[in-house]
């Protein structure tokens, strides 16, 4: 199996899908030149710059757009290039995309995916380094995807392009130099799969994106220490595998949940709500949430640094779950 | 009334579809009134020789995109109208099961692709529908009707630039029917001319008495022509007024009384009618029974959406992704 | 005490507001909503000609407005009217709005209040039925204001006028008919202030919004079964009263959490996290949250009446909870 970064293998995932399947569209701005970290370098070279497109600073309608194209039998992807700016884009995506397969019986089908990069990463400050995922997972009618590793960037991207809703796809920027393995030709992580990342006895840890590395860089430390930690992926956030949480915490009887979006109403507060009611009578303390402060992300490469849950909040946190 | 070269048998469709949109939402506006029909209902009386001279125009694949008050732009796109009354009463037999209403009509078996309960919501969908069909090279063209309200919305001027750069076969048609919800346009622009937008970005553009089926129908014929052979967007913005409020139950306080009869004395059915005995292709009972049959059908239709069933609580969480 | 009804407590406070500071404008007016009494606005609208404005249809625009003219000095007050509405203001009130003061390292004050009407109101359907605030619970900058009573919106409009921060004042078009006291010259009511609305000792309903209401006609049914439920009302989620709460929770140790927000990683998700993560060892039993179920609002009677925390639902719940 080759290795590849993290970039490396979205550009993969996009470059087969396109081969794969002639109704794949690639829109945004400047993907014909590669975008701002080359995600889409040579696709325009390879499959024409009228399926690699080229838009205006215009997201809202370009996010329409796309979805209106769906709507006429493409399948279309955008790219929104941070997170950020989806903000600009919210109507289109919360009240058409989200909504008009049910607003019309089922009559319309939106084969969209919105390839975006979120996260803290190069102090690029509050309009460049949100983590705004759980407004999306708050959405009927969307799927969310967060990719942590290579591997699984290649492979949900891929079946994001041929789901048939739209599906946002969530890169983390920090991650996008990260080498790992990935399978080549047709290979697809299905959405709404959770992943055991590492077993464990003692504790269950649930980490999206670029917190599950610092989680497994954790566990592995405690590991010297005696404590086993076991770390859930959840890799889609919408629809959310809970069945794989909740199986693990009847195993080890705690629960931490880290992400790097602030805590108030992000994805942690859904899982730990879900799990205290399927499994509260195997809960042996209270759950706990390791996730960024309630502020909008500073842009001062120091105060950034203490703004990013690491290894040693997961490590007190779990010291603290455990008691020891 | 300008003269046109029309056959004349093909203008009494024309009469026809103009009468059963009229029906249809005077049939809905009392079903309203009775409290069969509840939730936010937008009617386009007095509008309807836009919808009509617009859609005789294209074909059954062309995309036609709406806004909230888009009853007239489905039926004249050749949306059935017993699914249209049972979906605006919120029935199982609806097209959208009732999950959408009367701002979220979908009638995609004909070419009506969606409406929306957002100002301007549209307006980019329809320029997606347009790139594909450039894609597809069928000769396919998408069509917007909005407001004028819709004017001062961002994903207008951004999207009259989009299908410009990308000469995209879409049509805008700008209902300008002097009021943004509540507001007179000259509260919310200095812009009188929507089309004026149209010319700043480029597109080919027109401005006519939307209350003349004719003038609508040879302005569009020129704008349709345009896109579908590949010239790119077109813009027709047709002067028109609703004869109802904003929404049924809007008193419309904001709206002269002497305003209202001067449209009145426009009726585009009215005039049309009198157009077509003037050339002597209608006579009295010809209209009278064109109207009755309109009526019937109407009525039709709401019996079966009335006798519909509501849909069942089970299915509320079906169809959320596909 | 004097009883009036929301909308006129609402008024009230409005041209309470208006006259005693010059710097307070109106902009967009449907704040009765399009309820029989908007023609009440018109009144204000009147009296104040230079400060009641009637922006074209451009969120985008007007939003990102006020947040200037906030910056600038002014206290406006901005009707975004349906909340589905926000979604096109967005960019203005959750990327600039919400971080001007924190990016400025305090500099930029924005005294702005975004006011919208949320949730279920009958034949809204999925465009005009958003409940936006678990969303912009999420972004930090932000305080947000849900008033339940006639007292509380009267006292709550005031407080998020004299805020130097953005506020989302979150209202619901059936509440404008509920009666209640509302003592003349009363003072405004502070954020962060949760409101014991009824005493109980069996178990805590923590509701918000037109929920509060709701909840208070199930506790008045569930007295008759001699099950005695305590109704609390968080009333602003930003700043967030945990203390209130958490003296019901260890009196009762049981909860259901009643809000309107769609379920997942809705408002009830996140009282209910933090009551896990905090009071954990206080409670009986799994606390139960009834939620608007996950799928778009229906337009469709009965569809629409089904997916909303009915009274139903949230009388299974709170007996699920007492099991």
């Amino acid at each position: 199996m080759p290795e590849q970064t993290y970039l490396e293998a979205i550009r993969g995932g996009l470059h087969e899908e396109m081969s794969h399947d002639p109704s794949v569209y690639l829109f945004g701005e400047d993907v014909a030149l590669g975008g701002p970290f080359g995600v889409t370098a040579g696709l325009a070279e390879a499959f024409g710059k009228n399926r690699v497109v080229n838009t205006p600073i215009s997201e809202g309608t370009v996010m329409g757009l796309a979805i209106g194209a769906a709507t006429a039998g493409l399948r279309p992807v955008v790219e929104i290039m941070f997170i950020d700016f989806i903000t600009l884009a919210m109507d289109q995506l919360v009240n058409h995309a989200a909504k008009l397969h049910y607003m019309s019986g089922g009559q319309l089908k939106i084969p969209l995916t919105v390839r975006v990069q979120c996260g803290i990463s190069g102090t690029m400050g509050a309009h460049h380094s949100q983590s705004l995922e759980s407004w999306l997972a708050h959405v009927p009618g969307l799927k969310v995807v967060m990719a942590s590793n290579p591997a699984d960037a290649k492979g949900l991207l891929k079946a994001a392009i041929r789901d048939d809703n739209p599906v946002v796809f969530i890169e983390h920027r920090g991650l996008y130099w990260t080498r790992g393995q990935v399978p080549e030709g047709e290979y697809l992580v299905p959405i709404g799969k959770a992943v055991v990342a590492r077993e464990g006895e003692d504790l269950t840890i649930v980490a999206t994106a670029k917190m599950l590395a610092a989680t497994l860089e954790a566990a592995e430390e405690l590991s010297s220490n005696g404590i086993s930690v076991e770390v859930i992926d959840p890799r889609t956030l919408s629809p959310l595998d809970v069945e794989t949480i909740v199986s693990s915490v009847k195993k080890t009887s705690r629960l931490i949940i880290v992400h790097e979006a602030v805590e108030k109403d992000g994805i942690g507060a859904e899982i730990a709500t879900q799990v205290q009611q399927e499994a509260f009578y195997y809960l042996d303390s209270p759950i706990a949430r390791v996730a960024a402060p309630f502020a909008p992300v500073p842009a001062s490469p120091a105060l950034e640094k203490c703004f990013v849950p690491g290894k040693t909040e997961i490590i007190r946190a779990v010291r603290r779950a455990l008691n020891r | 009334m300008v003269t046109k070269r029309e056959n004349p048998t093909e203008l009494v469709p024309l009469l026809r579809t103009m009468w059963l949109i009229r029906a249809f939402e005077e049939k809905v506006s009392a079903l309203y009134a009775m409290r069969e029909i509840r939730g936010l209902l937008h009617l386009g009386i007095g509008q309807e020789a836009v919808a009509v001279g617009t859609c005789s125009l294209l074909r059954t694949d062309d995309y036609v995109f709406g806004g909230h008050r888009s009853h007239g732009h489905a039926i004249a796109k050749g949306a059935d109208i017993n699914r249209l009354m049972a979906e605006i009463a919120g029935r199982a037999t609806g097209y959208c099961a009732g999950k959408g209403g009367s701002m979220h009509i979908v009638a995609l078996d004909a070419g009506f692709v969606t409406a929306t309960g957002v100002v301007g919501g549209t307006i980019p969908l329809a320029l997606g529908a347009a790139f594909a069909a450039k894609e597809k090279s069928k000769g396919q063209v998408a069509v917007v009707f909005f407001g004028d309200g819709a004017g001062q919305a961002g994903a207008f001027h951004e999207s009259l630039n989009i299908a410009s750069l990308w000469r995209l076969p879409v049509i805008f048609v700008c209902e300008n029917n002097g009021y943004a919800e509540f507001t007179p346009l000259s509260s919310h622009t200095l812009i009188e001319r929507l089309a004026r937008h149209a010319q700043t970005y480029k597109i080919p553009s027109n401005t006519v008495d939307g209350n003349d089926l004719l003038e609508v129908r040879e302005a569009m014929t020129k704008a349709v022509q345009h896109a579908r052979t590949g010239k790119g967007p077109a813009f027709v913005e047709c002067l028109t007024h609703r004869l109802r409020g904003h929404y049924e139950g809007d008193p419309a306080k904001y709206r002269e009384l002497s305003e209202l009869a001067e449209w009145k004395e426009k009726d585009p059915i009215a005039r049309f009618t009198r157009e077509l005995k003037h050339r002597k292709v209608v006579a009295d009972k010809d209209i009278a029974a064109i109207e009755s049959e309109a009526r019937k059908l109407t009525e039709q239709a709401a019996q079966f959406a009335l006798a519909s069933p509501w849909p069942a609580p089970g299915e509320v969480a079906s169809q959320v992704t596909a | 005490m004097r009883e009036i009804a929301y909308y006129e407590a609402k008024f009230e406070a409005l041209n309470e507001i208006m006259a005693a500071d010059p710097t307070v404008h109106l902009i967009n007016g449907t704040f009765l909503s399009l309820s029989p009494h908007r023609h009440v606005y018109q009144e204000l609208a009147n009296k104040y000609r230079d400060r009641v404005m009637s922006p074209p249809i451009s969120e985008l625009g007007f939003c990102g407005l006020a947040t200037g003219a906030a910056m600038a000095g002014l206290r406006p007050i901005v009707d975004i009217s349906t909340g589905s509405f926000i979604f096109e203001g967005w960019p203005q009130v959750a990327n600039e709005a919400a971080n001007a003061f924190s990016m400025s390292g305090g500099q930029t004050r924005v005294p702005v209040v975004f006011h919208l009407f949320h949730g279920l109101r009958g034949g809204g359907a999925a465009q005009h039925s958003a409940s936006p605030q678990a969303m912009l619970w999420n972004n930090p900058g932000l305080e947000i204001v849900l008033p339940s009573s006639p007292r509380d919106v009267k006292g709550l409009l005031k407080t998020a006028v004299a805020s130097d921060n953005p506020t989302i004042f979150v209202d619901h078009v059936q509440l404008l008919d509920v009666k209640g006291d509302v003592p003349e010259n009363d003072s405004p009511i502070p954020f962060g202030l949760a409101h014991v609305k009824r005493k109980g000792s069996d178990v805590t309903v923590i509701a918000t919004s037109y929920m509060v209401q709701r909840c208070l006609q199930v506790a008045e049914r569930l007295a008759s079964e001699r099950i005695s439920a305590e109704v609390v009302d968080p009333r602003t989620l930003v700043p967030f009263d945990m203390a209130t709460l958490m003296t019901s929770v260890e009196k009762t140790g049981r909860v259901v959490i009643v809000d309107e927000t769609h379920q997942s990683c809705g408002v009830a998700a996140e009282i209910a996290a933090r009551i896990v993560e905090s009071g954990f060892d206080k409670l009986k039993a799994p606390l139960r949250r009834v939620s608007t179920l996950d799928v778009p609002v229906s337009y469709s009677p009965p569809l629409e009446d089904y997916i909303g925390p009915r009274e139903d639902r949230i009388i299974e719940a709170i007996r699920a909870v007492l099991r």
